[in-house]
């Protein structure tokens, strides 16, 4: 605070003062360039797919089977599969682990555990997409190919590496949902006679319910978003998937490969893939405000 | 019977806690571990500071390293204001209300958009309709709006984390709100900010989908910034996908994570730095 006095002293007196309220203004269209930028985006990613739906028709475009873009046959449905099932299988993977690792860091790990762990848990959000696609494909895929048989390029594929990258997401948000937990909860449970893990499990979990919900939900976004990671692993076949080991394509990846090379309608058809991939992000999201409106209710 | 049982739960589950623990930081390790044992030995002075030749089969790849550098300059230079403009507007402007929760709404929704959606959204706008072009302008104006959530989130954290008394003080000597903010606040959550701008800087340097379709593939030294270039990300997804050379894709993702170490180190010494101002 001395620092402080003695800098405004250091300074002449007679230096014009910015106008507060121009100060204000200024920040208020800074704030207002997240809003702007998400608004620009749904303008023109709407207004680059939108008129391809049109001319094909909703339902032609989403339960369309077939994806031949050069012959202008356009259906997403085979991708609006693979993006499901590759999400569930993510998930699957994803969640009891992350949850698991939670309540390590917040029931079981001694203090200097939990402290080492934290930084991993960064890292492995800081690791770049292509470098789990790559993983997956030299690592992931033969142990499928040798395990299973067939391609190995598979949803399963897919599902481990996706699981492992919502990983953060799901351990982060779920941990601050069960710290937020008063410790009486606990202590009572404790009293009353039950061992640590009925604690956990009948109490603890259910009360930070709509903060895991929120973790599983934003996970689920990255997992239905992530792109150069399953480009590598899923084996990008345009048909729907029958089986676990069966290769697919998701709405993402089908943007990804085709988007260098494409041109015309098919360009525009892959924007209209983007604008049911928006529409999927955005009910993600507000799925996610609900739930944390929930947590912040209680 | 029933004491044992849920006794024995008990230690089911615990094994099965530890056991997941154990497994996830075992495949981090495995992941960097298997990409360093495997491109370490070919990661040289002549392949960092190397042009590649045939497509990136041989040679090195210092202009991947360029562009990557470009691009992650540019968009930190445009985030950063942009993003601490909007935490101090969020946390000293103005109440919690109906623009603030508008303003949040778009910048988790922002924070949620995939990155193939923003290579969408900045091919069309920054590369076709503002003549850009395949640039490091188009890249990094793109990842300035990817990373700006995170810069808003972390600088938001940092400034609510200062002390109030610094402000009540600051006014009391009859400092202006903007005078406070730039002396008094901002510095004390300088570390925190930083945070945010270095896992901005991460997330530029792994980022692909989005700077493939904005900043294209382009092998040769950027020589401005309407320069198409290839950042060391896209370049090892090309080496990898089309089967160019596995060795140098080892290497090129060897680098990859090196940067990656460096930039969460920085990262905690950063918020290091801030829990020990805030103490």
């Amino acid at each position: 605070m001395i620092r402080l006095v003695e800098r405004e002293k250091a300074r002449p007196a007679a230096r014009p003062r910015l106008n507060e309220s121009s100060v204000e203004v200024v920040l208020l269209l800074v704030a207002l360039t997240s809003t702007t930028v998400l608004a620009l985006i749904a303008i023109f990613i709407f207004a680059e797919g939108l008129p391809i739906i049109g001319k094909i028709g909703v339902r032609e475009f989403l339960f369309g089977l077939h994806w031949a873009p050069t012959a202008g046959s356009f259906g997403i449905w085979p991708m609006i599969v693979g993006s499901v099932a590759v999400t569930a299988g993510a998930l699957a993977v994803g969640v009891p682990l992350g949850l698991a690792v939670a309540i390590f860091l917040t029931e079981f790990a001694p203090a200097s555990a939990a402290a080492a762990m934290r930084p991993c848990i960064q890292l492995l959000a800081g690791i770049p997409s292509v470098v789990y696609g790559f993983w997956g494909l030299i690592v992931i895929v033969p142990a499928i190919r040798n395990t299973f048989g067939g391609p190995g390029l598979s949803i399963l594929a897919g599902s481990i590496i996706l699981g492992i990258m919502i990983l953060p997401t799901i351990i982060s948000i779920s941990e601050d949902a069960l710290r937020a937990l008063p410790p009486a909860f606990k202590e009572g449970s404790l009293a009353l006679g039950a061992t640590h893990w009925q604690t956990i499990w009948r109490l603890l979990l259910p009360a930070a319910r709509s903060g895991i919900l929120t973790a599983i939900i934003l996970g689920l976004g990255r997992a239905v978003g992530e792109t150069m990671a399953v480009i590598m692993v899923l084996g990008n076949a345009v048909e729907v998937p029958t089986s676990l080991l069966a290769p697919a394509r998701t709405l993402t990846t089908s943007i990804g490969i085709e988007m260098g090379y494409a041109s015309g309608e098919h360009r525009q058809a892959l924007f209209a893939t983007g604008v049911v991939l928006f529409v999927i992000i955005m009910l993600v999201n507000m799925a996610a405000n609900l739930a944390i409106g929930r947590r912040d209710s209680l | 019977m029933i004491e044992l049982g849920r006794r024995r739960t008990q230690g089911i589950a615990r094994a099965m806690v530890w056991g997941a623990a154990l497994l996830t930081l075992a495949v981090l390790f495995l992941i960097i571990a298997h990409i360093l044992i495997e491109g370490l030995p070919y990661v040289t002075p002549e392949f960092l500071l190397g042009s590649p030749r045939h497509m990136g089969r041989e040679g090195g790849i210092l202009p991947t390293i360029i562009g990557t550098a470009a691009l992650t300059a540019v968009a930190i230079l445009i985030a950063t204001p942009l993003g601490v403009g909007t935490a101090i507007y969020l946390t000293e402007y103005t109440r919690e209300g109906r623009l603030t929760r508008f303003i949040r709404f778009g910048t988790e929704s922002l924070a949620g958009v995939p990155s193939i959606i923003f290579g969408l959204f900045g091919f069309v706008f920054f590369v076709i309709a503002l003549g850009l072009g395949w640039s490091i302008l188009s890249g990094g104006l793109t990842l300035a709006a990817m990373i700006l959530p995170t810069i808003i989130r972390t600088s938001e954290e940092a400034i609510r984390a200062v002390p109030k008394v610094y402000r009540d003080v600051s006014f009391s000597l009859g400092a202006t709100r903007w005078q406070t903010v730039t002396r008094a606040v901002l510095p004390t959550a300088l570390p925190g900010i930083a945070t945010g701008v270095i896992l901005g800087v991460g997330r530029s340097v792994g980022e692909t989908a989005a700077v493939i379709l904005t900043a294209g593939s382009s092998l040769h030294v950027p020589t401005s910034l309407f320069s198409p270039t290839r950042t060391m990300a896209v370049h090892f997804y090309i080496l990898a996908r089309e089967g160019i050379s596995l060795e140098m894709a080892y290497a090129t993702g060897a680098v990859l994570i090196l940067a990656v170490l460096a930039i969460n180190v920085l990262a905690n010494e950063a918020l290091r730095r801030l829990a020990a101002r805030a103490r």
